[in-house]
Order: structure tokens, then sequence, then C-alpha cells
């Protein structure tokens, strides 16, 4: 980013020709092109259901009627599947997090025999469908008691996540400056004590985007959630949607309203992580 | 103890003699992460094999039928043309995604960027990445109610700039569902290679590009033979994730079709389940699951070794 602000001060004003300008507009009308269907949510969502059939979908509302998403918030109990989202997508990024910072250890800095076909296990196990896994957690879970419990999606995801974090990070791990550990191993520190006091603070910025990845891809989640998570009180924000979807019992302002429910905390978590996630990409690209 | 747990790390380093600084004290951070994936994942991976040689309801006992469901499989139509979507979604999810991912990443970068500040290319960057943020369960729903063939809002559109005919129940007839999952998926996933791309070309020397404009190679000469080279291993990257995830496609079928109509959407992922969990055939659901594996499997070692054939030709 920098170096384009450098350029800028220069003659950026100059060199914006008219074929610049239409360049310009171009992607301003693609971007309108993507955002338009949350506008026309938006819309839906704070209009009376008579207001929509007598003006369509198109029209911009006449005021703000709130009275569809609070029937919608309270026909789902929208507040408490937005609680298990957290609980699920929070205490997954942080399992994995922790299990990843562990393996890659092991792998990218203990450069321990056999690394490379234990990184390709982890790239295996994260590229698997879940659908392959899917019958027998399923039957597992109902053996030991987990099914239906939040508990048995944090486990399962825990381990996916793990897959891809431990393939990042050993990447990243596996260029840490050498003289650093070397120096901490001369004032005696083990090699927990390495870990916990060296690694881990200096990789923090690797560490904060991987959990971001871990929280939004939990969140995203539907599949194994949608089969684990039967019960009411235990479903997830995406889960709750799409099964009401599939239902058809709802008018289209109710939907426009489901739908402006699930997209307010994504877009919520897009601008609180919009820094570390377009950085995150980037680590993630490099490799 | 420690050996005995964690098998394959422990395995990996059967030689601690020769390396006595190092070794298996670092195996031991590998613990928890093996119990976790052998019940996790290698666990129901193997059950998932031995399901599929069996015929079984999931309720009573399997019984053994050794290779019948990958035999079935064969001449099951259905299947074969759930794999044709699936090529339908790679399209649309890797191969369109990368091409127009291309151009307007070097566009925002070489155009907007240099003549209209950065500010506005992150406001365009933003909104055409913000599809990929949502979980897909709501895109799903924004779009089925868009393209609803009554009050859905694209029909409405047509009406009111009187192209009437041209309405359309767009998910719901046969001729026309998987094109129109194909342009949902498009507006969902461009802004992943948009963004990979926009990151990679801030590592390419801008000495490249000063020198080709001192010889006066136009804008596409430039995209062509230094852009594209240049980051090869982000779009690499992208080729690769992109097409394993359009494979792997489950939710973007569910929620929009349910693989309708009459199977003209569905994609073997979402096959498996109905195969599991609607007409409770766990065996050849398994077989179906197993086979999707290999694919992927098989399709991540072509892309590989091409890559790694590519950047060994450019040494």
């Amino acid at each position: 980013m920098s170096s384009i602000s450098v350029k800028r001060g220069t003659s950026a004003a100059h060199r914006r020709t008219p074929g610049a300008w239409a360049v310009l507009l171009a992607l301003a009308v693609l971007a309108v092109v993507m955002l338009l269907p949350f506008v026309i949510i938006t819309f839906n969502a704070f209009k009376t259901p008579a207001e929509y059939s007598s003006h369509g979908p198109l029209s911009v509302p006449k005021g703000f009627y709130l009275q569809g998403i609070k029937d919608f918030w309270n026909r789902v109990d929208f507040g408490a599947k937005l609680v298990n989202s957290l609980i699920i997508s929070g205490s997954v990024a942080v399992l994995a997090v922790i299990l990843s910072v562990l393996n890659s250890y092991a792998l990218g800095i203990g450069r321990i025999k056999g690394r490379v076909w234990i990184l390709v296990l982890f790239l295996l196990a994260n590229t698997m469908p879940q659908e392959v896994l899917v019958y027998p957690l399923y039957f597992l879970s109902k053996k030991v008691d987990l099914y239906d419990t939040r508990l048995s999606v944090i486990i399962i995801f825990t381990a996916i996540q793990t897959a891809f974090g431990t393939y990042l990070l050993s990447s990243v791990l596996s260029t840490f400056p050498r003289e650093i550990l070397e120096a901490a191993r001369m004032d005696g520190a083990g090699r927990f004590r390495i870990l916990w006091r060296v690694v881990v603070p200096i990789s923090r910025p690797t560490l904060g985007v991987l959990f971001v990845f871990f929280f939004i891809w939990t969140w995203n989640e539907f599949f194994l959630p949608m089969i684990f998570l039967i019960s009411n009180e235990n479903q997830t924000v995406p889960v709750a949607l799409g099964v009401l979807q599939g239902q058809k019992m709802m008018d289209a302002t109710m939907t426009s309203a489901s739908a402006l429910l699930g997209i307010i905390p994504a877009v919520v978590f897009f601008l609180i992580f919009q820094r570390t996630l377009t950085r995150g990409i980037t680590v993630g690209a490099v490799k | 103890m420690t050996q005995t747990l964690s098998a394959p790390p422990a395995k990996a380093v059967s030689k601690p003699a020769g390396r006595p600084r190092d070794g298996l004290s670092y195996s031991v951070y590998l613990i928890p992460s093996t119990v976790l994936f052998i019940g996790v994942i290698l666990v129901p991976f193997v059950m998932n094999i031995g399901f599929s040689l069996t015929k079984w309801d999931g309720i009573g006992s399997p019984k053994w039928v050794g290779l019948d469901n990958y035999t079935k499989l064969l001449s099951d139509g259905a299947f074969w043309s759930s794999f044709a979507h699936n090529v339908a979604l790679v399209i649309a999810m890797a191969i369109v995604p990368l091409l127009v991912g291309l151009v307007l990443a070097s566009v925002l970068f070489d155009v907007i960027a240099k003549r209209f500040g950065p500010r506005t290319t992150a406001i365009l960057r933003a909104c055409i990445y913000l599809p990929q943020v949502l979980p897909f369960a709501v895109a799903g729903i924004v779009w089925a109610w868009i393209l609803a063939p009554d009050n859905g809002a694209l029909n409405a559109v047509l009406k009111a700039i009187g192209l009437k005919s041209l309405q359309e129940d767009w998910l719901g007839d046969p001729k026309l569902a998987l094109y129109t999952v194909m342009g949902v998926l498009v507006w969902v996933q461009i802004g992943f290679p948009l963004v990979v791309f926009m990151a990679g070309l801030q590592r390419v020397d801008p000495s490249l590009y000063e020198a080709a404009d001192i010889d006066g190679a136009s804008w596409w000469r430039k995209f062509w033979y230094i852009t594209i080279p240049q980051i090869r291993p982000e779009i690499y990257v992208v080729l690769l994730t992109c097409t394993v995830a359009a494979i792997k496609s489950f939710d973007k079928v569910f929620i929009l079709t349910r693989g309708g109509p009459g199977g003209a959407t569905n994609v073997p992922a979402y096959y498996s389940y109905q195969n599991f969990f609607e007409k409770t055939q766990v065996g050849y659901g398994a077989a179906i699951a197993t086979v999707l594996t290999l694919i992927i499997v098989v399709v991540m070692a072509v892309l590989i070794s091409r890559q790694n054939k590519a950047e060994e030709a450019d040494s």
C-alpha cells in the first residue's frame, strides 16, 4: 500500500484520462451490482406485508417497519442462535489456534523427521469432503452421547481447522529466525518456555489471522452443524436460517428480515476484521 | 508411553539415538492433535470405507456386499450427471472467477490505485469481496428469494423495464437451473481471487513495468508478459482452493435447489447426503463419498505436480 501512496502524490490527477474514468465507472457499476442483493433485502425487511404486496419488491420502503424483524427474531429465538454460533466459533478458533501452534512448533521449528509426510496428512485431512466423515461421526457421536450437542461440533471443527492451521503455520514457522531460538537456548530456556515466551509473542500477527479465519469459517459452516444440531436450542445462525428457508413457511418480508439478520453479524465481523483479513489472505497466498 | 500414543510421528522419528539434541521431545507437541485426528478423521474415514462395502439402512446390522455399491455406481445415471454438474460448478467457482479476478485485480492495481488513490481502490475491493464473508445459507436465501418465479425481485425488474417476455422460473426450470446456480456462484466467489491477486501484485517489482513502459509496451502485453508470470504462485493457490471447494459444494445446492428440479442441479456431495439421510442407503452414500474423496485427491495431486513442474521450468 505504501508504495502506491508514494507514487500517487506526484501526478495522479494528471493521469485521470477519459479512459481511466471509464474504467472507474465500469468498476463502480460492478460494485453496485455486487451490493444490489443486499440493498433489495434491506428495503424489503422494513416493509409491511401490505406495502410489499401493493408496491412489489423494488419500491423504497415508506417507513421503518420493524415488526417483521421482531416477529422473526422471536419466532426462531434468534438471540439464542447468535449465542450458539458465538460459543461454537469462538471455542473452535481458540482451540484450533492452540493445537496449530503446538503442531507447527514440532514440524516447523523442531523439524522432526518425516515432517513432510505429516504435513501431507494434515493437508489431506483438510481437503477431505465432510460427506466422507459424516455418517461414521454421526454413528459414533450417538454411541458416546455427544449427538445433538454443541460440544460435538466444536470437537469436529477443531480437528478440521487445525489441519489447515498446521499446514499454514508450519511453513511460516519454518522461516523463524534461528538466532533468536539459539539466544533463548543460551539463556537456559527449555523447549516449552521458548514456545510460550518467544515463538508465540513474535508470531502473534499470524496467530491473529488464523483466529479470524477459523472463527468466520466455523461461523459460516452449514452441513455438519445441520446434521449434528437437530434440536432448536442448539442450532447455529446459518442452520436455523437454512432450515427455515427449506420449509417455505415465510412470506416475502419475513424472508428479507431473516436474511438481514443473517447478514448483519457477517458484515460486523467483516468490518472488525477487515484489516487482519486482508493481511491474512496475503499470508495464505504467499504460503 | 508417549511413544505409543503418538504412533505416526513417533515412527517418523524412529532413530532418536542419531539426533539426541532434537527428535523425540518435539514430537510430544503433536500428541493432542494425533489423538484428536485419530478420533475425528482417521477412524471415521476407515469406517466410511467399511460402510461402503455393505448394504445398510443405518438401523439394523449391515450386510456385507463387497464391491456391489461401486459397480452399481458405474451404471447409475444420476451419479454421472451429478459429476457433470460438478464440472459446471468448477467453471463457475474456479475458472470464471480466476479469469475475471485477474483482469479486475490488475485494473484496480494499475489504473484505479495509481490514478484515483488507495481509498477508492479499497472501497471497490471491499464491495466485490463482501459476498465472500456471508454464510452461504444467508446468501442463498437472498438469491432464492430474488430469483423466485412469482414475486421475485429479478422478475419484477424485468416486468418494470418492459421485458416481461424474459421472465423465467430461474431455479425451477430444469433447462435453466444449473446456469442460474452458476451465476450465483460467480457472484459469491469473485472477490476471493481479486483479493489474493491484489496482494500478490504488491510484491511485483515495479521496475519491470517501468522498463516495459520505456519499450512502449501496451497494457495487454504488460498484463500477459509481466503480471501473469509474476503472480503465478497466487494463480495456482486460487485455482487449487477454488477447484477443491467447487467439487465439495453442498450448501449451495442444498439451499438454492435441493438438487432439483428433477436432479438437474444435483452434485455428488448432495447425492451422498440424500442416500445417507433421506433414502437411508448408507452403504451407497458411503461409496459416493469415498469416490468423491478419491477424485478430490487426484485433482489436487495433478494441480500440485503441475505447479511444481512450472516452478522447475522457471528456475
